[in-house]
């Protein structure tokens, strides 16, 4: 007999609840999608990096939307761009998250009031989970940023609806 | 050559067609010039001996006001290492410049962001499409008199 066998003889066994399981596995491994959109992503790079290492949250990033399921829009969105950031979260598989980062993905930013060609603020698009405010944010921020929608995530259930 | 014998060797060639020198401009001499005249001094700049400016450093778009649009060019030299910067000036109805793509290729995507931002329109330009904005921009948006849209595709354009 094997050694999974001796260990389920044993009784090592956990009765937990569907939705602590499900939640438990998605706050655990947050992928995010690989794309930045200012000087943002050179934060979200380096907290990516082995200094900051994203890693130990479970988080790391793919290059499609697909496997994806937090989208972190770092940097300021175009009106040009807006279009193709609505495809790309459309692509994404539920259940999937945004996560903006920083002033310009936020409320536009510096571009606030002249900014005719900044969309001011990503919401006005998709719906947004957490926003990590910062002019680019540190680091630090953005981890706290994900550990809010681990939070967000650790508390969703499959009766309720997911909040927009 | 030194900025009065560039300026006196374009006012001999082109006549009445050179409309306003400052020899004396820092860093460089300006000389304006007749819009349609522009090809022809671009093309005498670039391959005459004494002059070969063969290299556009900067070619930018411009919003004079009072219904008045311009186009600036930087041209350097690499043999004689020497400079000069041209002038044009068009009315905003009808802003219409000769193309300089076929003298300098750099010109290329200068102009097309010359007609993207300010509007100025290019004649014999290859690819005259808009550089940076959506192709569906309406209006140019580094005019003086530009108006932010309300709604671009939808989405609210003012905060």
């Amino acid at each position: 007999m094997g050694l999974l066998d001796q260990k389920f003889e044993n009784s090592n066994i956990i009765i937990t609840s569907m939705d602590n399981i499900l939640n438990w596995a998605r706050l655990s491994s947050i992928w995010g999608m690989q794309f930045g959109l200012a000087c943002c992503a050179i934060e979200m790079m380096a907290t990516g990096a082995s200094h900051y290492d994203l890693d130990r949250f479970g988080t790391f990033f793919r290059g499609t939307p697909r496997q994806s399921d937090v989208m972190i829009v770092a940097g300021t969105v175009t009106l040009k761009m807006a279009s193709r950031i609505k495809t790309l979260y459309d692509q994404m598989s539920e259940p999937r998250y945004v996560l903006s980062m920083g002033s310009c993905s936020n409320c536009g930013g510096p571009y606030w009031e002249h900014g005719y060609h900044v969309l001011k603020g990503v919401d006005r698009v998709i719906p947004v989970d957490v926003y990590v405010p910062g002019c680019p944010p540190r680091p630090e921020a953005l981890m706290e940023g994900l550990l809010k929608l681990q939070e967000k995530i650790r508390h969703e259930s499959l009766a309720k609806k997911k909040s927009a | 050559m030194t900025p009065q014998e560039l300026c006196d060797t374009l006012k001999t060639t082109f006549g009445d067609s050179i409309l306003e020198i400052k020899t004396d401009a820092m860093p460089d001499p300006i000389v304006k010039v007749a819009a349609e005249r522009m090809k022809d001094v671009a093309l005498f700049l670039r391959d005459d001996e004494r002059t070969l400016f063969d290299v556009l450093m900067c070619l930018s778009g411009m919003d004079y006001t009072g219904g008045k649009l311009g186009v600036v060019y930087h041209l350097h030299s690499m043999k004689w290492n020497h400079k000069i910067v041209i002038k044009v000036e068009v009315p905003a109805e009808n802003p219409h410049v000769p193309s300089v793509e076929s003298v300098w290729k750099t010109a290329n995507w200068h102009e097309r962001e010359a007609y993207d931002m300010i509007g100025v329109i290019f004649n014999g330009h290859p690819d005259l499409r808009r550089m940076l904005l959506p192709e569906d921009w309406v209006g140019h948006p580094l005019r003086k008199d530009y108006q932010v849209q309300e709604f671009y595709n939808g989405m609210k354009v003012p905060y």
